[in-house]
């Protein structure tokens, strides 16, 4: 079955303090602390696919997780997984969704196995096909061991890997991972890619969230980045990396920028763009990275200032982000 | 609503509470029966109450450990589920109307409450020795019984829904003791007739329905509200709390 999600202007304003607050709603604090998470947020995932919404903490990425899984009521906007609007037929969006949610929510009361057993009997699966499914899943999620264990004393990388196999026990056509690697050793990190990619070989579509941009380019097929609630830039990772003008990044520091030096770094072989920062802050958008050095430090004595400090990188979403708000991924 | 996704969250309360019987048993059980025993047994063994308090007793426990049983086992589990382990998504992602599962939690917490208050006659019979009861009203005790069942449970899904986790401590002394001592569970109401503001002001609390309609079904003889007043009482109740604590779950399962 394939099935895709699409959102059109999804705009969510919370009150004050926010998600699972709880809530005090005093009347002035209402008006004075409305945050907002989506701006109108548009974006189609085709079925199939593995996508990913990249961006910094606060971007709105789990807001939409939470909008698209029926937990999150949006403000405005509309969300559809496969031909069901999300708000209006929760229900019929539910059985073809699987959510790892960002922190851990097991049943702390079941052991590992019944965790997976009793999800699938919400989901009407009979016994039979409960514990075969649930035998496999531990199996390939190296957990067997802990099969009848309460979860209370499981690392966190033991509590991701049964929190993904639950979202996968009742076959969901849809996944949802919301920031699944935050956390996790390199190992577990390279079987959940694995796992990830074998569930999407079967026609699945993985909807993934995170703020890691490698993982982002090895697994995605396509990339939506998102900042202050919406999307700035949407593609397969190579587009986007191939979109940033020049590819290289050179963060340059010196004392100060005089003018003429600026127009010296943009007359350089190869640069394509030359921005200025604060505080003797530049960054220059280059074809080639280390190669540039001489002639930059050349271009800075000639004008009488100085470099303090290089730092390159080379073509990576990371660079695109920084590229469209000025800002690192990871600040 | 999904009949066999409430049906399986219901045997995955079932499978907690056979677990955790041990503890829930003494949680339930253990403070009703020091007080059965003290004052429905010491006390009036040793003369320093009439051998009649018994049978007046009685009612009252049946009331408190059916409302305290019910309520926890439904207040408790979704205070820590909502906001601490916030183990209850997987279950508000299941297929299955939001609400269902608010009334899921209530059904689960109306068979601990019964449990309770079953298990809590024979108990009493035993440390107390032998009391009086009619067996004239038996319809109108079964009624008594699933309407406080729900009360309680309802209460407890108000409850679970509006209290915060760092509230517990405060609900204790604040909701549950006032509700125990003037509930008339260890005296009827007409006990009251010398503090009239009182007696009025007691009419508020669920628990004095819930016992003194457990004491008009079981000890008639004994002075008790008059059945339409506690059947009023109790259905009003049960469908305030209930519509509350559905409203209050439905906040917290949402943002």
């Amino acid at each position: 079955m394939n099935t895709g999600i699409r959102t059109e202007g999804l705009r969510k304003v919370y009150a004050s303090p926010a998600p699972m607050g709880g809530g005090r709603r005093g009347g002035a604090s209402r008006a004075g602390h409305e945050v907002v998470a989506l701006d109108g947020l548009t974006l189609e995932v085709r079925a199939g696919e593995i996508f990913g919404l990249l961006g910094p903490n606060g971007a709105g990425k789990s807001t939409t997780v939470g909008i698209l899984t029926t937990r999150v009521r949006p403000t405005a906007g509309e969300a559809w997984v496969g031909e069901f609007n999300v708000w209006q037929r929760r229900v019929d969006v539910k059985r073809l969704i699987g959510v790892v949610p960002q922190r851990p929510n097991l049943d702390f009361a079941l052991t590992a196995r019944e965790i997976l057993t009793f999800h699938g009997a919400y989901f009407g699966m009979s016994g039979r096909e409960r514990a075969a499914r649930a035998d496999a899943l531990l199996d390939r999620f190296k957990l067997s061991d802990r099969a009848h264990q309460l979860p209370l004393g499981f690392s966190g990388g033991m509590m991701q890997r049964l929190s993904i196999a639950r979202a996968m026990m009742h076959d969901p056509a849809v996944l949802f991972l919301d920031e699944p690697s935050a956390g996790l050793d390199p190992q577990t990190r390279l079987l959940l890619s694995e796992i990830v990619r074998e569930y999407n070989s079967r026609g699945k579509t993985i909807l993934l969230t995170t703020h890691n941009m490698e993982e982002a380019d090895s697994l995605c097929d396509r990339v939506a980045i998102v900042d202050h609630g919406r999307t700035i830039a949407l593609g397969t990772p190579q587009e986007l990396k191939q979109a940033i003008p020049g590819g290289f990044v050179l963060r340059l520091q010196f004392n100060q920028v005089p003018d003429p030096l600026l127009d010296a770094l943009r007359r350089l072989p190869g640069v394509t763009e030359a921005r200025p920062g604060a505080e003797g802050q530049v960054d220059l958008y280059a074809d080639r990275g280390g190669p540039l050095i001489p002639a930059v430090v050349a271009a800075a004595a000639e004008t009488r200032a100085t470099v303090h400090d290089v730092h390159i990188s080379e073509p990576s979403l990371e660079n695109l982000f920084l590229h469209h708000t000025g800002r690192s991924l990871r600040e | 609503m999904n009949f066999r996704t409430f049906v399986a969250m219901l045997g995955r309360d079932a499978h907690v509470a056979r677990r955790n019987a041990f503890s829930l048993a003494f949680q339930t059980f253990l403070q009703p029966m020091m007080f059965v025993f003290i004052f429905g047994r010491v006390m009036t063994s040793s003369g320093f109450m009439p051998d009649s308090y018994k049978a007046l007793l009685l009612p009252g426990i049946i009331a408190i450990s059916m409302v305290m049983s019910g309520m926890w086992a439904v207040t408790m589990p979704l205070v820590a589920e909502f906001q601490f382990t916030r183990e209850i998504e997987d279950r508000l992602l299941a297929p299955m109307e939001l609400e269902w599962l608010a009334v899921e939690k209530v059904v689960a917490g109306m068979i601990q409450a019964l449990v309770a208050g079953l298990v809590v006659i024979p108990t009493a019979w035993v440390v107390m020795g032998d009391v009086a009861l009619s067996a004239d009203h038996l319809v109108y005790f079964a009624v008594l019984m699933v309407l406080v069942a729900l009360l309680a449970a309802s209460f407890g899904l108000a409850l679970g829904c509006t209290v915060d986790q760092q509230q517990i401590g405060l609900m204790f002394s604040l909701v549950v003791a006032p509700m125990i001592f003037f509930g008339c569970t260890y005296y009827p109401w007409q006990a009251l007739d010398g503090f009239p503001i009182l007696q009025r002001l007691v009419l508020i609390n669920p628990m004095v329905y819930a016992s003194e309609g457990f004491r008009s079904a079981l000890v008639p003889d004994f002075p008790h509200l008059g059945a339409g007043v506690v059947l009023v009482g109790l259905v009003g109740f049960d469908t305030a709390l209930m519509a509350l604590g559905l409203r209050q779950f439905r906040r917290r399962a949402l943002t």
